[in-house]
């Protein structure tokens, strides 16, 4: 059956197809060579045609010169394949066309800016002579970027630490798989206090002969990575609590969670890390005193805390009543019964939602300038009022820009794997 | 046969202003089997879901093997790991291979070894023959290995009862055999088993007696030879005449 068809629906003469697929690509070039001569060359060679006609000829052009080259099964794989993905319709022609106009007109102006005007060598502001990008403003601040205003001869401190941590990090891929059930218990709470006192004795310094550095000259991307990585901890066992709390049927644990994550999701993140710096303290009684890079983490953890409660109570939710009835059945008690069956089947689901918050935290991280501590943004937004450097906020942005899109993007990534991973229906 | 093994008396049940189980009496003995039939709404699961607490009676009270099932909820769990139950959807824990499955409660309720969990799920998995499935998940198996991994999930528990809801319902015909087969072997060896089922033909060859349920009340209790020779309840004539 399905090679009749086949045969049906080739071309019955080889010559045609091939002339039709000349006349195709001729006419398909000569659109894109109009577009180019009009955009780069200020060229128009369809003066003679009135205005509106002579600015879609290019378009016109192309879409028919797709038109010509549509030919099922032509044969010629590179082409088939084409036909396949932008060329199988008139409109998805079309949009196809625009799309590679698009690319021609905005990519050189793009290059341009980014590699081929640019300055990078030299270390003053004068040495940006050309159009583009000067990189030499990224290359002459990039160490306040990454480590803000900690003193440049300590900087080593913040390096050693952020590999010791990555290596106790990394001992969870190494543990013999006995030890696996302890892995969880590891990550939530272990990993976190290895770190807390690495940062403490290390970073903050003050004792074994380090000089101690205030939290407020900490900075830069390093303490985009501190804050993030101890919300990100904290955040997902309290949200996975509060997210059984909610669905609790003891009346003090239900209303106290619901009216918490309602709390949280209620306020924006600016204000209650405003109060976190300005109103907390007031509450403490005097003399005690909790530093503000942590009340910071404390705030964002609770604030992210809320809104993965409710991812997860998505999964939670999504579970058909049957897993709970057959847990029951077997005489498993309430926690029992979420760590081994409910919890793993609701988590796998959420996945996605739970990497959606996570990167959502990220991206709120620059917001802790509010309270006077400046991670990679805040760094960029100090760097570009000063007298020296005036007039490069776009190199900075887009230098940030290209950062946070890294790390959200690998994170990503790493959620479509373990997505793969823990998949096991099929 | 002596003390009854599980003990109802003047249950009733409703869900809001519904009543589904009105004034159920019944007694069943150690190594009895019981098939229980009706139409669909007449509460014959909501019963069974009672026998170990997936659904709270309201009034009246339920006694399995000396522990009256109440609010307390170590009753509870001691109950439950006491009676098990298969259901109509099968539901395997889909995350855990059918192996896993079948240890998961050994290992952490009965806290048995997983060596010891796993020699008896083996054994257990034989009997139902899917032990060559064991590695797999759920999701790579047909309805009829399910519900038979179903089955040797719920013995692997030791359960002195046995609780059947409607287990073949879901399944395609030529699969139900498989599953029946299963549990005609598993009464033979004197399981103690209710069975909510329209299979008549499984309960004949089984039951000793056979129970009626119509709008939430048991309409006529008879052993089977009298169910199907000589029923005495109109509704019930009308119901068989109509399933077999």
């Amino acid at each position: 059956m399905n090679i009749n068809n086949f045969n049906l629906s080739k071309p019955k003469h080889q010559k045609n197809r091939n002339i039709t697929l000349i006349i195709g690509v001729l006419l398909f070039s000569l659109g894109i060579l109009d577009f180019c001569l009009n955009n780069f060359q200020n060229k128009n060679i369809t003066f003679f045609l009135p205005g509106l006609i002579s600015f879609f000829t290019p378009l016109i052009f192309a879409v028919t010169g797709l038109y010509f080259v549509r030919i099922e099964f032509s044969g010629i794989k590179i082409l088939d394949k084409l036909n396949k993905n932008i060329n199988t319709s008139n409109f998805n022609a079309t949009l196809s066309t625009c799309i590679i106009l698009l690319i021609i007109f905005a990519l050189p102006p793009l290059l341009n800016w980014f590699i081929f005007d640019a300055n990078i060598s030299g270390d003053t502001k004068e040495a940006c002579t050309g159009g583009g990008a000067c990189w030499v403003y990224i290359k002459v601040w990039f160490n306040r970027f990454m480590y803000g205003m900690y003193p440049n001869a300590e900087q080593w401190r913040i390096n050693v630490t952020f590999i010791a941590v990555l290596a106790f990090m990394g001992v969870g891929f190494f543990v013999p798989s006995k030890l696996r059930n302890y892995l969880s218990f590891y990550y939530t709470i272990l990993l976190p206090i290895i770190s807390f006192i690495l940062i403490y004795y290390i970073i903050s310094g003050g004792s074994f002969g380090l000089v101690w550095v205030e939290t407020g000259a900490w900075g830069g991307l390093s303490l985009t990575f501190m804050v993030s990585f101890f919300s990100l901890i904290f955040c997902f066992p309290l949200g996975m609590m509060l997210a059984l709390g909610r669905r609790s049927n003891l009346p003090v644990v239900k209303y106290s969670s619901l009216s918490f994550i309602e709390f949280w999701r209620g306020v924006p993140l600016i204000t209650v890390l405003f109060m976190s710096a300005v109103m907390f303290p007031m509450f403490l009684p005097e003399g005690t005193y909790i530093d503000k890079l942590i009340r910071v983490v404390v705030a964002i953890t609770l604030f992210e805390a809320a809104y993965t409660a409710e991812v997860i109570r998505g999964g939670l939710q999504a579970l058909p009543r049957g897993q709970y009835d057959a847990a029951k059945s077997l005489g498993m008690g309430y926690w029992r019964m979420h760590i081994f069956v409910i919890l793993p089947q609701a988590l796998k689901l959420v996945i996605p939602g739970i990497a959606n918050t996570f990167l959502a935290l990220i991206k709120d991280t620059p917001l802790i300038f509010v309270v006077g501590l400046l991670e990679v943004v805040g760094m960029l937004n100090l760097a570009k009022t000063n007298p020296k450097w005036l007039g490069f906020s776009m190199e900075g942005y887009v230098f940030a820009g290209i950062i946070f899109w890294i790390i959200c993007f690998s994170m990503s990534k790493y959620s479509q794997k373990l997505e793969l991973k823990y998949k096991t229906d099929r | 046969m002596s003390d009854p093994i599980i003990q109802i008396q003047k249950v009733n049940k409703w869900f809001g202003d519904f009543q589904v189980l009105k004034e159920i009496d019944l007694e069943v003995k150690s190594k009895e089997k019981i098939v229980v039939c009706g139409p669909s709404g007449s509460g014959k699961s909501t019963l069974i879901r009672c026998i170990n607490r997936l659904e709270e009676h309201q009034k009246g009270s339920i006694i399995i093997d000396g522990t009256e099932i109440s609010e307390d909820t170590k009753n509870i769990e001691q109950v439950r790991a006491e009676v098990g139950m298969v259901f109509q959807q099968f539901n395997l824990f889909p995350h855990l291979s059918i192996l896993d499955n079948c240890t998961l409660a050994p290992i952490w309720v009965k806290k048995m070894s997983k060596k010891d969990a796993e020699a008896l799920a083996t054994e257990h998995l034989e009997k139902v023959q899917i032990i060559d499935q064991a590695q797999k998940f759920p999701g790579q198996l047909s309805g009829g290995q399910q519900q038979r991994a179903a089955i040797a999930r719920a013995l692997c528990m030791e359960p002195k009862i046995m609780l059947f809801d409607e287990p073949t319902s879901a399944l395609d015909p030529e699969m139900i055999k498989e599953v029946l087969d299963v549990m005609v072997n598993l009464a033979k060896q004197g399981m103690t088993m209710i069975v909510v089922t329209h299979e008549m033909g499984f309960a004949k060859e089984v039951a000793d007696q056979m129970i009626f349920m119509d709008e939430g009340m048991i309409v006529e209790k008879a052993t089977t030879k009298d169910f199907f020779a000589n029923p005495k309840s109109d509704r019930t004539k009308l119901f068989l005449s109509q399933i077999l």
